[in-house]
């Protein structure tokens, strides 16, 4: 067998893309405007001296993102999609929000004692509270989706719309804020001048890699994603697959709606995570993972999800508003999608060809 | 025949539709025992202006449900969020009604069309070209105005405000707009029933191979479907917006599950093929009457809407799939 040679490797591998969209979007950076790779130390009274700057921003602001993209890998891997990770996201938020605030329901409480430093919870009981909320949202949409026979879009469409109901109904409808500082530290704290959330995504990750990769996890997901009739038939337990690949959605969307609430201080029924499920397909997308299921790769899409958080920030610098970004972010998924395409490929292919009958026509003449 | 034998045929073929027709029933009379204010007539036709736009919004989706192949059109609400603001923000220029309300029909139309081509020849799936369509039109409408954009345009309100008494029921009364959506429900009824397109919508959604292969012209009809559905969608933005008289790109959110709640309690199948828009306009008034139900009730706050939309939705799909399992068994 011939060796496919280095360059060869890498440009089949699904990350090579990716950063090749990154390196353009710096470059253009580069380009407009140097200041956006200052790097600076800053003193900080709380969390110490650590690093800032627009990177670390985007990696600091875009971890949720990236955590939701990892999860929403899986379920797409399995020719599923998930698009109630907005909603978990803001349920999540929820969640820890009212475990930390003492105002539960309509009880009347003074501003005092509704906004000092305290919990009423202890802050481990919060986050494993936070987690098993978007795992159990998870495991729903897996159950009834692996179990009920449903398509996965709709029933997840029903979690997308009702879970913002449920986030709302968690807060009684208000928007809280949080005052409890501890809490602050998974959005706002530094580890060592890097950002806690990078830590936090750099563990997901290294796990989600151990589970589908060191054990058969990631063959079963892929299988299941090419033909699921098939891998039912070679004995892959497809139900259970599907079942943990939306589990691990659900608690990758819940890691990421505690690092968002965490860094905004608050929990919103309606805007936390507001859009992210549009974000998330298109990171794997742009990973290299076809929305019919199949050959994934963890690694892509977070550096996809991490170009997309680039795009934003980019965006943002030039001074476009917040709300239009979100048509530009629309078109920006149909180009990625029409460039992977079956269509793109065969049109590529049969330009390939034709300049290598053109070439054989030459070497003849 | 016997009467027997045509009772029992009606019940299967017709099975989901009368199903719906009875929850409907139900759902209006416990509504009725239980608040004694729902027992006027006006309740009744109430549930016809308020669901005004979701009952427009609804035909498209059940029509682009019908062609199967995962078929659905998610940015219904996003659609109606650009007309309505696109519509106020040109009356509120000066340009006369007579000419902005032909101009949102074919921006519907032209945007369900490009949506339907895009998912016909690029083959992206439904759910992502018409979610990828729902986020452009709430971008668009916030580009055209980050706030809301009040309509003082005299025919818009005459329209708007004119109530049309029902003869025969005293203090009855609807509004011209409420009239819209009956009328093009009767015309989905003739397209899907009495043309070769609404029957190429029916063999498309039991099996779009051998749809094609009897040499059926699918790739237009599913652009049609869409461009359809992108019409419907403009007209329930243009009745959204005379309704509320505003326009403003956060109107109509989570439409897009309301619509498809009425459309599979209706009895249409997601699966496509199965069902009909009679059916919808049932599904429609469920959830009108639930949502008026929850009004009456009033310590139920609004979030509560959503999870009952939900668990409502959960529950036809739970009752179809069972449906349509037996009758396959048998």
């Amino acid at each position: 067998m011939k060796r496919l040679s280095f360059l060869r490797r890498v440009q089949n591998s699904q990350v090579f893309w990716p950063l090749v969209a990154w390196v353009v979007i710096l470059l253009f950076n580069l380009i407009v405007d140097p200041s956006f790779f200052k790097l600076g130390i800053l003193s900080d009274p709380t969390y110490g001296k650590h690093l800032y700057g627009n990177i670390i921003d985007i990696f600091n602001n875009g971890a949720p993102l990236i955590l939701v993209s990892i999860g929403m890998t899986l379920v797409i891997a399995t020719a599923g999609v998930d698009l109630s990770v907005g909603a978990v996201i803001a349920i999540s938020a929820a969640m820890g929000a009212v475990l930390i605030n003492p105002a539960l329901g309509n009880r009347l409480i003074s501003n005092e004692i509704l906004t000092r430093n305290a919990t009423n919870t202890p802050l481990t009981i919060i986050i494993l509270a936070d987690l098993a909320a978007g795992t159990v949202c998870g495991l729903w949409n897996g159950l009834i989706i692996s179990r009920g026979r449903m398509q996965p879009m709709v029933a997840t469409l029903i979690l997308m719309v009702a879970g913002r109901g449920i986030a709302q109904l968690i807060t009684n409808g208000q928007i809280m804020t949080i005052y409890y500082t501890p809490y602050f530290w998974f959005g706002n704290g530094y580890i060592l001048g890097l950002p806690v959330s990078i830590y936090l995504v750099a563990l997901v990750l290294f796990l989600g890699w151990l589970f589908v990769r060191k054990t058969s996890i990631g063959l079963f997901i892929e299988s299941v994603g090419v033909n699921a009739k098939s891998a039912y038939y070679s004995g892959i337990n497809e139900k259970n697959v599907k079942l943990i690949a939306y589990a691990f959605c659900g608690l990758c969307a819940a890691i990421a709606g505690l690092i968002l609430s965490s860094y905004v201080h608050s929990a919103d029924g309606n805007n936390n995570g507001l859009y992210y499920e549009l974000d998330a397909i298109l990171a794997v997308v742009m990973g290299g993972t076809l929305m019919t299921g199949g050959r994934f790769s963890l690694l892509a899409s977070a550096i996809s999800a991490v170009v997309i958080w680039t795009f934003t920030v980019t965006v943002y610098s030039l001074g476009v508003p917040a709300n239009a970004l979100l048509a530009a972010k629309a078109v920006l998924v149909l180009v990625v999608i029409v460039l992977y395409s079956d269509y793109t490929r065969r049109f590529m292919n049969r330009l390939i060809e034709r300049r290598g009958s053109s070439h054989e026509a030459e070497a003849e003449s | 025949m016997k009467l027997k034998q045509r009772v029992r045929l009606l019940f299967q073929h017709h099975g989901p539709v009368l199903l719906a027709l009875m929850v409907f029933v139900l759902t209006y009379f416990v509504g009725g025992r239980l608040y004694p204010a729902m027992r006027k007539p006006q309740v009744f036709f109430n549930l016809f202006i308020n669901d005004a736009s979701l009952l427009l919004v609804s035909i498209g989706m059940t029509m682009v449900i019908l062609t199967g192949g995962g078929g659905i059109d998610l940015s219904v609400g996003g659609m109606i969020a650009l007309v309505s603001t696109a519509s106020a923000a040109l009356l509120r220029s000066g340009v006369s009604p007579y000419v902005v309300l032909p101009l949102m029909i074919v921006l519907g139309i032209v945007f369900g069309a490009v949506m339907g081509w895009i998912i016909q020849y690029l083959k992206v799936q439904p759910f992502i070209a018409t979610l990828m369509g729902l986020f452009f039109a709430r971008g668009m409408a916030y580009i055209i105005s980050l706030s809301s954009v009040t309509i003082t345009d005299a025919v818009y309100k005459t329209w708007a405000l004119t109530p049309i008494y029902i003869p025969f029921i005293p203090n009855a009364y609807i509004y011209p707009t409420t009239l819209v959506g009956p009328i093009i429900l009767l015309v989905a009824i003739y397209l899907s029933f009495y043309t070769r397109f609404g029957r190429t919508i029916y063999a498309m959604g039991s099996n779009e191979q051998s749809a094609m292969l009897m040499g059926l012209s699918v790739p237009r009809t599913k652009i049609l479907v869409y461009a359809f559905s992108g019409f419907c969608s403009a007209l329930g933005g243009i009745v959204f917006s005379m309704s509320l008289l505003a326009g403003y790109g956060q109107f109509a959110t989570g439409m897009e599950l309301d619509s498809i709640a009425a459309v599979v309690i209706g009895g249409t199948s997601l699966t496509g093929g199965v069902g009909n828009v009679v059916g919808t306009l049932f599904g429609v008034l469920i959830h009108g009457t639930i949502v008026s139900i929850l009004q009456f009730n009033g310590t139920l706050s609004s979030w509560w809407t959503r999870i009952g939309v939900g668990l409502l939705t959960l529950i036809a799909i739970g009752i179809q799939s069972i449906y349509y399992l037996r009758e396959k068994h048998s």
